[in-house]
C-alpha cells in the first residue's frame, strides 16, 4: 500500500509539472516570444483555458499527499514555511495576471500585467527547481520529525542548510530551463505565425542548454547525496524513467526540426516524466532525507497513513483519477487546433 | 508574541476573505443555470442576454475565489502542522476529493462557460453552466464535510502514534453535522447571490437605465431571495441552533450569553455580555423561547456557561454571541424585506416602489455580514477545541514556525488582498457600470 501511494503521489506531481510546467514556460516567454498586442492575446488564448485546470493537479497531489502521507506533508510545508508562502504570493500573482488582464484595453494595465504573468511564472519554475533540490540534498529533521529552513545560511550544502544553496539555485535554474524550454515547445505547436517562429528558435535552443546542464546537475546531485544514484542498480522504474528522458529528448530535436508541434512537445512531456520518475524511484522509500542524520528520515511507512486509511483512500481515488483525465480529454477537444487572439472582450 | 494566537487570526483572516468569493459563486452558479435555462424556451432570449451579464460578473468573482482559496489549502500544513500531522489521515480524504471531483470540474469548463458561448454554441454552453454549478456545489460539500468533522468528529479512531485514522468511511463523508451544515450554507449563498442580483436590477431600475434587465433581474433576485432567506432561518437555521444545543451545548450558552442554567431560557433580542461579571447587561429576551427552540418545550433547562468548567468555555464569548445575534437578527430582516418586495412585485408596483428599490440596491453587503457572521459562530464556538472533544486548538498550530514569522506572512496577506479588493471592486464596477447587452456579439464589448 505504501508503494502504491508513493506512486500515485508521485503520478500526480509529475502530472502537475508536465501540466502546468507548459503554462508556467510559456508565462514565462510572454514578453520575449510575443511582442505585440495580438502576439500576447494569442500566447494567452494558448494557455488562458488550461492554466487552472493544469494548477488544480497541485492542490489534487497535494490532497493525494495529505491523506497518504499526512506527516509528510505537515513537516514539509511547516518546515519551508517562507518559501511556501513565496510559492502562494506568485501563484496569486500570476493567475490575476492572466484573469484580469484582458478586461481592460488601457495599454498600460496591460503591459503590467504581461510583466507580472511572465516574472511570477519565471519565479515558480525556479522555486518549483529549488524545492525538488532541497528534498534530493536532505532537510535538518530533528528527533520530533520536525524541521525549519532559514531562506539561505552560507550557500553550502553542509549544515547548516538554507533553502537556496548552490545546489539548489543550480536545480531552480535547471527547472527553468527544462520548464521554459516545454513551454516555448507547447507555444511552437498551439501558435502561427511570429510567436510559433520564434517559440520553435527558443525551443531548440533552450533544449541545447539543457543537454549541456543535464550532466552538470548529474555530478552535483551525486555531490550533495551520494546514496541516490547507488539505488539505481535495483530499481528498473528508474531506468525506464532514464531511457523516456532520452528518447524524449530526440523527439524533441526531431520534431522541432521538422516542425512537428505536437512531436515536440509529447517528447519534452516524456523527457519531464522521466525525469521525474527517475528520481522518484531512486528517493524511494525516502520522502524527507534528514542530513547529517539520516536516521531521522521520514519514509513512506514512517509519513504514512495506515494501510486500512490507505485502502479506503484508494476507493475514491480510482474513481475520480479517469473521471479527472477524462475532463482533460475533453478540455484539449474543446480548445483544439492553433490558439488565435480572440477579438477584443470576447476572450483572454 | 504568541504563535497560536497569529496562527488562528491569519487563518481567520485568509478564511474569510476566501468566503468572500465563494459565497458568490455558489449562489450566482445556481441562478445562472435556471438564467439560462429560461433563455432555452422559446421568446427567452432576454434570458441569455441576462445570464451573460452574470457569467461576466461570476467570472471575475471565480478568479478572485480561486487565488484565495490555494493559499487555505497550503496553510493546513504550513500554520497547522500539528493538526495535519493528527487528523491528515482523515480530513486529507475529503480535501484530496474536493480536488478529483470538484475543482477539476470547475476549472475545466471556467473557460467554455466565459469565453466559450460563441464557439461551442447554446446546448454545450448550457452544460458548462450546469458543470460550474454542480462543480461548485461539490467543492462546498466536501469542504464543509471537512469542518464538520472538526465540529463533529466522526467516523475517526485512534491509530498507533496518537494520530487519528478513518474508522468508517461513509459516516465520516455522510456526517449528520455536515449534511445539515451544508443545506444551511448553501441556501445563504443563495441569499447573497440573490441579493446582489437584486440590487443590480435595482440600481439599473432606478436609473432608468436596462429595462428589460432591471425586470428580470429583480425578478429573479426577489424570488430567490424570498425562497433562500425562509429557508436560511426554517428549517436550516433552527435546526443549527438544536444541532449545537445536542452536541457543543456550551457553545450554545456562550453564543446566547447565558450565564447561569436553568429552565424557560430566554432569547435574548438586545444585551451585551460581560464575561468577568458573568452578566448580560441591558438584557431585552423573550422568556422560554430559546427552551423551546432548543429542546421543545418551555420548561426545558438550558444549561448555561456555569454548568462547564472555564477551561472548556469559548475562548472568545463576546464576539460568538455577538456574530451570532447579527446573523440571526439580519435572517429575520431578510426575510420581511423580500417578503415586502415580492408582495408589491406580485401587485405589478415594484418598479414604482423607490423606498423599496433603494433598499434592495443598498442591502446586498448584508448578507456577506451574515454568512461571515455565521462561519465566526461556528469556528469560535468550536474553541478551544480544533477537532471537537479531541485535539485542543493550541495543540493543532505548527510547533517550529515563530509568531514573529507568521505575522510577517500576515501583514503580506493583509497588503496583497487589500490590492486584490481594490481591483476585484473596480472590475466589478466597470462590469455593471457598462450593463447588459442585447444578442451574443455585443455582449462582451
Ligand atoms: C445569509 C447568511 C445567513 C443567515 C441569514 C443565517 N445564517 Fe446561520 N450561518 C450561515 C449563514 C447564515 C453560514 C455562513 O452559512 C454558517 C457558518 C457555518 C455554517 O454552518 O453556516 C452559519 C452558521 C450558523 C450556526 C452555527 C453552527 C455551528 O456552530 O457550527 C447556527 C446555530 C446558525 N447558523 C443558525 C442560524 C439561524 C437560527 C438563523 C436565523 C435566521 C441564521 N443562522 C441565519
Ligand atoms: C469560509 C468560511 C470560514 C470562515 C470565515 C472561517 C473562519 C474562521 C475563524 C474566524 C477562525 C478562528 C477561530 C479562532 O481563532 O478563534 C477559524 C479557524 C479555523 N478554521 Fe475556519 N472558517 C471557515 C471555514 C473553514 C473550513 C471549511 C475549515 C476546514 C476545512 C476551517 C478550518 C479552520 C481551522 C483549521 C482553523 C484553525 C484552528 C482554530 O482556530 O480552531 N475553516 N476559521
Ligand atoms: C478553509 C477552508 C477552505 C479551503 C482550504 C479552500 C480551498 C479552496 C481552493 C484551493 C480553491 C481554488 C480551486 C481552484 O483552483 O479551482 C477554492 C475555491 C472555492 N472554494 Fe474554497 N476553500 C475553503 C473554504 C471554502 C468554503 C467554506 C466554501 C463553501 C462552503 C468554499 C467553496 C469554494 C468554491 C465554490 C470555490 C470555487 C471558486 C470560487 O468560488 O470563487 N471554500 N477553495
Amino acid at each position: 500500500m505504501f508503494e502504491l501511494w508513493f506512486g500515485i503521489v508521485a503520478v500526480m506531481f509529475t502530472a502537475y509539472v508536465v501540466l502546468d510546467g507548459y503554462d508556467l514556460g510559456a508565462g514565462a516567454l510572454h514578453l520575449v516570444v510575443a511582442r505585440t498586442g495580438d502576439e500576447r492575446r494569442q500566447v494567452l488564448a494558448a494557455v488562458g483555458p488550461f492554466w487552472d485546470a493544469n494548477e488544480v493537479w497541485l492542490l489534487a497531489a497535494g490532497g493525494a499527499l495529505f491523506v497518504g502521507f499526512p506527516r509528510v506533508l505537515a513537516a514539509g510545508l511547516s518546515g519551508f514555511y517562507l518559501a511556501i508562502f513565496l510559492v502562494i504570493w506568485t501563484l496569486i500573482l500570476r493567475a490575476v495576471a492572466i484573469e484580469f488582464r484582458s478586461h481592460v484595453g488601457d495599454v498600460l494595465w496591460r503591459a503590467f500585467w504581461d510583466a507580472v504573468f511572465s516574472l511570477a511564472s519565471a519565479a515558480l519554475a525556479i522555486l518549483w527547481g529549488a524545492a525538488i533540490g532541497n528534498v534530493i540534498r536532505g532537510l535538518p529533521l530533528g528527533a520530533d520529525g520536525w524541521f525549519a529552513l532559514p531562506l539561505f545560511t552560507t550557500f553550502g550544502t553542509t549544515p547548516p542548510v538554507g533553502i537556496l544553496d548552490w545546489y539548489t539555485v543550480l536545480t531552480g535554474v535547471f527547472a527553468l530551463v527544462a520548464l521554459v524550454g516545454h513551454g516555448a515547445v507547447f507555444l511552437t505547436w498551439r501558435t502561427d505565425g511570429p510567436v510559433h517562429d520564434r517559440s520553435r528558435r527558443i525551443a531548440a535552443a533552450l533544449f541545447a542548454v539543457l543537454v549541456l546542464l543535464w550532466p552538470a546537475v548529474t555530478i552535483a546531485t551525486q555531490i550533495v547525496n551520494p546514496v541516490l544514484f547507488p539505488n539505481l542498480a535495483g530499481r528498473w522504474m528508474a531506468w525506464l524513467g532514464l531511457v523516456a528522458a532520452i528518447a524524449g529528448i530526440v523527439a524533441v530535436f526531431a520534431g522541432l526540426r521538422r516542425d512537428r508541434g505536437l512531436t515536440a512537445f509529447l517528447g519534452s512531456s516524456a523527457w519531464i516524466v522521466g525525469m521525474l520518475v527517475a528520481t522518484a524511484a531512486c528517493l524511494y522509500p525516502v520522502m524527507l532525507r534528514a542530513v547529517p542524520d539520516a536516521a531521522y528520515s521520514i519514509t513512506a511507512a514512517a509519513g504514512g497513513n495506515s494501510a486500512g486509511g490507505l485502502r479506503s483512500a484508494l476507493g475514491w481515488w480510482i474513481v475520480g483519477f479517469p473521471i479527472a483525465i477524462a475532463y482533460f480529454v475533453i478540455l484539449f477537444r474543446v480548445h483544439r487546433g492553433k490558439a488565435v487572439a480572440a477579438a477584443e472582450g470576447q476572450g483572454y | 508574541m504568541d504563535p497560536l494566537f497569529w496562527h488562528r487570526f491569519q487563518f481567520a483572516f485568509t478564511a474569510t476573505f476566501h468566503y468572500l468569493f465563494p459565497q458568490l459563486t455558489m449562489g450566482l452558479a445556481l441562478l445562472i443555470l435556471v438564467m439560462k435555462t429560461l433563455g432555452r424556451r422559446p421568446g427567452g432570449e432576454h434570458w441569455n442576454d441576462a445570464a451573460r451579464f452574470w457569467i461576466r460578473i461570476f467570472g471575475i468573482n471565480f478568479a478572485v475565489g480561486v487565488v484565495t482559496g490555494i493559499p487555505m489549502e497550503f496553510q493546513f500544513g504550513t500554520n497547522w502542522a500539528g493538526f495535519s500531522a493528527f487528523a491528515g489521515a482523515v480530513i486529507g480524504n475529503t480535501l484530496g476529493m474536493e480536488g478529483l471531483f470538484a475543482f477539476f470540474l470547475e476549472s475545466s469548463f471556467l473557460a467554455v462557460l466565459v469565453w466559450g458561448e460563441a464557439k461551442v454554441g447554446p446546448r454545450l454552453h448550457w452544460w458548462a453552466s450546469l458543470a460550474l454549478f454542480a462543480g461548485s456545489w461539490l467543492s462546498g460539500y466536501f469542504i464543509v464535510a471537512t469542518d464538520a468533522f472538526m465540529q463533529h468528529p466522526v467516523g475517526a479512531q485512534a491509530a498507533a502514534g496518537g494520530v487519528l485514522q478513518i474508522a468508517d468511511f461513509w459516516a465520516f463523508l455522510l456526517n449528520p453535522w455536515a449534511l445539515l451544515q451544508y443545506a444551511h450554507t448553501m441556501v445563504a449563498s443563495v441569499v447573497t447571490a440573490s441579493f446582489v442580483v437584486a440590487a443590480v436590477g435595482a440600481y439599473y431600475q432606478l436609473r432608468g437605465q436596462h429595462a428589460a434587465a432591471a425586470r428580470d433581474f429583480l425578478r429573479v433576485g426577489v424570488l430567490s431571495g424570498l425562497v433562500a432567506s425562509v429557508l436560511v432561518a426554517f428549517p436550516t437555521g433552527d435546526r443549527q441552533a438544536k444541532q449545537v444545543a445536542r452536541y457543543q451545548p456550551v457553545s450554545l450558552a456562550a453564543m446566547e450569553g447565558r450565564f447561569t442554567s436553568g429552565p424557560y431560557a430566554g432569547i435574548t433580542l438586545i444585551g451585551q455580555p460581560d464575561v468577568t461579571a458573568r452578566r448580560l447587561d441591558n438584557p431585552v429576551e423573550v422568556r422560554g423561547l430559546l427552551s423551546v427552540l432548543a429542546y421543545g418545550t418551555w420548561h426545558s433547562n438550558v444549561p448555561g456557561l456555569d454548568a462547564f468548567p472555564p477551561a472548556d468555555w469559548p475562548d472568545n464569548i463576546e464576539l460568538l454571541y455577538y456574530a451570532f445575534h447579527i446573523m440571526a437578527g439580519l435572517g429575520t430582516i431578510f426575510i420581511l424585506l423580500m417578503a415586502a418586495s415580492a408582495l408589491r412585485m406580485a401587485r405589478g408596483r415594484l418598479d414604482r416602489s423607490p423606498a423599496l428599490l433603494w433598499t434592495l440596491m443598498l442591502a446586498f453587503p448584508f448578507p456577506y455580514i451574515a454568512n461571515t457572521a455565521g462561519w465566526l459562530v461556528a469556528e469560535l464556538g468550536r474553541q478551544p477545541w480544533l477537532v471537537y472533544g479531541i485535539l485542543r486548538t493550541g495543540a493543532g498550530a505548527s510547533p517550529n514556525v515563530h509568531a514573529g514569522t507568521v505575522l510577517f506572512t500576515t501583514i503580506g496577506f493583509a497588503g496583497l488582498y487589500l490590492v486584490l479588493g481594490l481591483l476585484f471592486v473596480f472590475l466589478i464596477g466597470r462590469e455593471i457600470a457598462h450593463g447588459p447587452r442585447a444578442g451574443l456579439e455585443a455582449a462582451h464589448v
